[in-house]
């Protein structure tokens, strides 16, 4: 697992998303990090309805709800919860941890 | 005239006076009270304390009651003894009253256990208007609370310690919450909806000291435990206030003894409320005191009617979102018994019914209550109910809506607080042509007491009363079960300024995306603006400032005030266009031109140089005001369309509503602006203006309904914003003019706003005027952005750590 160090905290305010340019040691999709008031969860930017930009959604614990046609999901496990959609892709997760004010975002070095 | 002197201005021994004037008017009447208050609803102070209701919400009787009955009001003075020999009441000051007949309602006082450092201060106990006021003044956010009693009256007073901020615990003796009226299952489900709440909740433990010098600081159990406290509320039971009967020589046991009639030994002196005992029974709950009031009336009057025979006794919870409902006798054993429950615990649901030969003698709800008048009229009458034994804890699937209705009884009790039958409400419909609760408040009382009957009586209204309009009871979303107008009274009544201080307070902590815009919305307009912006709870649209794309970049929609704009500004647009190439540029349905398709890094920088204002195309705001050309050209025009159009966009714009709102300002009736299909249309005419309100060409058509014709271009202009401001404090989030108008009816807007008292209407204009004050372009936060508002976020030097 390799960390990469991202921002600093105070750039993501609580309870919202802040997007990530896709960097050389981050994967190809935007990763979306958010600040959940207690600490931060880290997903791959992307609805797995039709594309939606997750970082901009509004976050209900750790729920965030997409702002192109309202899918809700889970920011813990990446799953969709809304709608009850089996088929539905789960969004990719990272792990976060933070380094003297600084946002870290774990990336495994086996890409999956 | 008879000398009638009442000791206790209070609940039993008022209605009882009122009941008495119904018979007879002949009395001359004196009331002493030790409170300095008229006469209230006792039972609303746990509303008053949860910040739902004013103490002048829950007056009972105003001073122009006691006046117009004639009745001498004794307020603040107090009885100190009564001399039965010679008819004579001595007050504190020791002046004498003579009696012909005396009525004693004292009442009863709250008990307090005796242990070491109760005179300490801030040790309350919870019985008065005087008393919740101070616990009002003690509690602060974060302040400590422990409420010592976990009964109906303790749980009330922690939900509404906790509405205050308050951090609290209830302390409880037994191991069961409300062990009088619930088994130990119901007492669980209690107490995990009551921790659910954020009240922390300690069975077993007895108090045995209050630490702290002068404050209290603490308290320490039995056993030696210990816990912090900054305020105690003591809700440990109630004693009869008997002590000046028993002085007098009258008889009293636990209270004063009466017979059926509510004499007591002494055959002038009668005595009801909670200081009576009745066969042995001494009662806390306002319905069995009614019903001996109404024994004793007809005894004081002289007249022949069933005296009080005991009651049955039922209990309701008065937390919103907690439901606990108990009635009879909850015996877990006996010759005979029987038990039928249900329990869902993910639903936070239990019921118990209990039967004897069939006949059902006592019934625990709790979490669902929706069914407890069916139990009551059951515990009434006492009917075999071997016939119902499949739906003992469910009602049998319904064949229509109405029928839950029509399966009542006429003689079933609908308000068991002040006992108003249903076969009562409906007389009342068809008698005097009631149709709303607040009618049927007014005629029959019911649901004057602890309100939670009122959902019935709503039913009935609807089911019976031809013109019944519904008050909408919708709530926003899962995350906060209350209507949008009880959120509204929170929000002023608590100040709460912020949509996650609501959250935390009333909801689950967390919200979501449904209910987190609308309490945005609700608390910028209950605060005219003077709110704590929190970007978090908007849409996107709202904390950018634009309108997303599906592809997730913004639209930019520049104000033009009434569709008039320049070459200079047409030439700038152009210039931006090309600059930030924008992939489309279109002229809107609203007379103004969209940029489609821009970054949202290069928002700030696209505002900065259009130099336009926000045209508000993205949000639940002040669209625009469309306009033709009116008198300036057209040969028809008779006013002047364009000036009162960009005056009246200038007035609203910046202000947000509950749903998007488009206006248009036409010189003609020809309507080239389409006004008569616009939230406000204006519409000029020889003369006047006529402005109408509600009108729709979007999903669905509506032609607006006419608000009101004025001569001057300024009436017509307050007109519109008299009606824009009833709009935004009245409509429910996400509700249209349209649909608005449409509910509550151009009469009765028109009577609330343009046809309302000069002040009424003036206080309209001044939340207005306060709201515009705090108002600004939102592209001016380009400015000064928040962090990170518009950026993507670069990663710092890709470290490996
Ligand atoms: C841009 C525009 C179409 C155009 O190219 O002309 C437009 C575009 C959208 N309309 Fe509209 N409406 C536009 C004029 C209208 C009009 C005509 C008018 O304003 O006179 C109407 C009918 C009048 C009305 O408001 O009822 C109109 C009725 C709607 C409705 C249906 C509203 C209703 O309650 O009936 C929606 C859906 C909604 O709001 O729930 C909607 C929603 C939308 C949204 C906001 C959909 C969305 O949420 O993304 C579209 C945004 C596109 C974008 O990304 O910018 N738009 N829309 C017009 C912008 C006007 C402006 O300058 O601000
Ligand atoms: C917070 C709270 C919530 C409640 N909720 C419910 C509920 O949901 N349902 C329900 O049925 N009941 C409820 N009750 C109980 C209900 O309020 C009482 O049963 C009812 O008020 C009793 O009426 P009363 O007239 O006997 O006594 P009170 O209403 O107490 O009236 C007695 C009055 O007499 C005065 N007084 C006493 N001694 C003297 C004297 N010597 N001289 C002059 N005046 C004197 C007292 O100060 C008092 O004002 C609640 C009570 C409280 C405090
Ligand atoms: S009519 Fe439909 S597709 Fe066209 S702009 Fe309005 S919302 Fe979008
Ligand atoms: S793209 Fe996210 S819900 Fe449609």
């Amino acid at each position: 697992m390799k960390w990469i160090r991202i921002t600093e905290t105070e750039n993501i305010p609580p309870r919202e998303g802040r997007v990530i340019a896709a960097g050389k040691e981050l994967p190809a999709d935007p990763i979306a990090i958010f600040n959940l008031g207690d600490r931060f969860v880290a997903i791959e930017n992307r609805c797995p309805h039709g594309g939606g930009p997750l970082a901009d959604g509004i976050v209900g614990g750790a729920t965030v709800t997409c702002p192109l046609h309202n899918w809700r999901i889970c920011l813990d496990s990446g799953r969709v919860s809304q709608p009850c959609d089996g088929a539905a892709s789960t969004v990719r997760t990272f792990p976060v941890r933070v380094d003297e004010g600084v946002l870290l975002v774990g990336i495994s070095e086996t890409p999956r | 005239m008879n000398k009638l002197v009442l000791i206790g201005n209070g609940m039993a021994g008022v209605a009882c006076i009122e009941q008495i004037l119904k018979f007879r008017q002949d009395f001359d009447i004196t009331i002493f009270g030790d409170e300095t208050h008229v006469n209230y609803n006792r039972i609303l102070l746990s509303s008053v304390l949860a910040g739902e209701k004013s103490s002048s919400d829950i007056v009972l009787n105003s001073i122009e009651w006691y006046q117009t009955n004639g009745i001498r009001a004794r307020l603040g003075v107090a009885i100190r003894e009564i001399d039965q020999a010679r008819k004579v009441v001595i007050d504190q000051d020791g002046n004498e009253t003579e009696f012909d007949q005396l009525i004693i309602a004292t009442g009863s006082s709250p008990f307090v256990p005796q242990v070491e450092g109760v005179n300490k201060e801030n040790i309350h106990v919870f019985r008065t208007l005087d008393d919740t006021r101070a616990l009002l003044e003690k509690s602060a956010p974060g302040a400590k609370a422990v409420v010592i009693g976990g009964g109906l009256l303790g749980l009330e007073a922690a939900r509404g310690l906790q509405v205050q901020g308050c951090d609290v615990s209830v302390v409880h003796l037994m191991d069961t919450l409300m062990e009088r009226q619930l088994d130990p299952a119901g007492g669980a489900c209690l107490q995990r909806k009551m921790e659910e709440l954020g009240v922390r909740v300690l069975l077993g433990r007895k108090t045995e000291a209050f630490l702290g010098n002068g404050h209290v600081q603490g308290l320490r159990f039995a056993g030696g435990e210990e816990i912090g406290a900054d305020l105690v509320v003591v809700a440990a039971g109630i004693r009869p206030n008997a002590q000046l009967a028993r002085e007098a020589g009258l008889k009293v046991n636990r209270g004063i003894v009466v017979n059926d009639f509510m004499q007591t030994s002494h055959p002038d002196i009668y005595a009801v409320g909670e200081c009576a005992e009745h066969n042995g029974m001494v009662y806390g709950l306002v319905a069995p005191l009614y019903e001996q009031g109404k024994a004793l009336a007809a005894a004081v009057a002289g007249r022949t009617a069933p005296g009080f025979s005991g009651a049955n006794l039922s209990t309701k919870l008065k937390i919103m979102g907690v439901d606990v409902f108990s009635a009879g006798s909850i015996e877990e054993q006996g010759e005979g018994l029987e038990t039928v429950r249900y329990e869902d615990p993910s639903q936070g649901v239990y019921k118990r019914v209990f039967l004897r030969n069939n006949r059902l003698v006592g019934a625990i709800l709790v979490g669902d209550t929706t069914d407890d008048r069916k139990y009551l009229e059951w515990l009434r009458s006492g009917e075999d109910l071997s016939a119902h034994r499949r739906h003992l804890l469910f009602p049998p699937p319904m064949a229509d809506a109405g029928s839950d209705v029509a399966a009542m009884a006429d003689s079933e009790t609908v308000c068991g607080c002040m006992g108003v039958t249903k076969g009562e409400i409906v007389h009342a419909i068809h008698e005097h042509g009631v149709s709303t609760l607040a009618q049927l408040k007014d005629r029959t009382r019911a649901s004057t007491g602890c309100g939670s009957c009122a959902g019935t009586c709503s039913s009935i209204l609807r089911a019976v009363s031809p013109d019944f309009e519904d008050e909408s009871r919708k709530t926003i979303c899962g995350c906060l079960p209350f209507t949008q107008e009880q959120l509204r009274t929170m929000i002023r009544t608590q100040k709460l300024r912020s949509p996650q201080d609501v959250l935390d307070i009333y909801g689950n902590g967390e919200g979501c995306a449904v209910c987190k815009p609308a309490l945005s919305y609700l608390v910028d307009v209950t605060w005219c603006g003077d709110h704590h912006e929190d970007r978090s709870a908007r849409f996107i649209n709202d904390r950018v400032h634009a309108n997303i794309q599906k592809d997730g970049t913004f639209s930019v929609v520049p104000r033009m005030r009434g569709g008039v704009t320049t070459p200079a500004e047409l030439r700038r647009i152009a210039d931006v266009a090309e600059k930030y190439k924008v992939p489309l540029v279109k002229v809107t349905g609203s007379q103004r031109l969209d940029l489609l398709g821009v970054r949202k890094e290069d928002l700030p920088a696209v505002w900065e140089e259009l130099g336009m204002p926000s045209g508000q195309a993205y949000t639940k705001g002040v669209r625009m005001v469309k306009t033709c050309v009116g008198n300036q050209f057209c040969r028809f025009g008779t006013q002047d369309a364009i000036s009162a159009g960009v005056e009246l966009e200038t007035r609203l714009e910046n202000l947000y509503t509950p749903h998007k709102f488009k206006l248009a300002v036409v010189g003609c009736p020809r309507n080239c602006a389409e006004a008569t299909v616009k939230d406000v249309g204006l519409i000029g005419q020889e003369g006047s203006w006529q402005i109408v309100v509600g009108g729709a060409a979007g999903k669905g058509v509506r032609k607006a309904d006419l608000l009101t014709t004025v001569e001057t271009t300024e009436e017509a202009l307050e007109a519109s914003e008299v009606f824009f401001q009833y709009y935004r404090e009245n409509a429910n989030y996400l509700e249209r003019s349209y649909d608005f108008v449409e509910r509550l009816g151009i009469e009765k807007i028109r009577k609330e706003t343009i046809y309302a008292a000069p002040e009424v209407r003036q206080a309209l204009l001044d939340r207005l005027r306060k709201s515009k004050d705090k108002s600004y372009d939102a592209w001016l936060e380009r400015l000064a952005p928040r962090p990170s508002q518009f950026v993507t976020i670069q990663p710092m030097e890709h470290q490996t750590v």
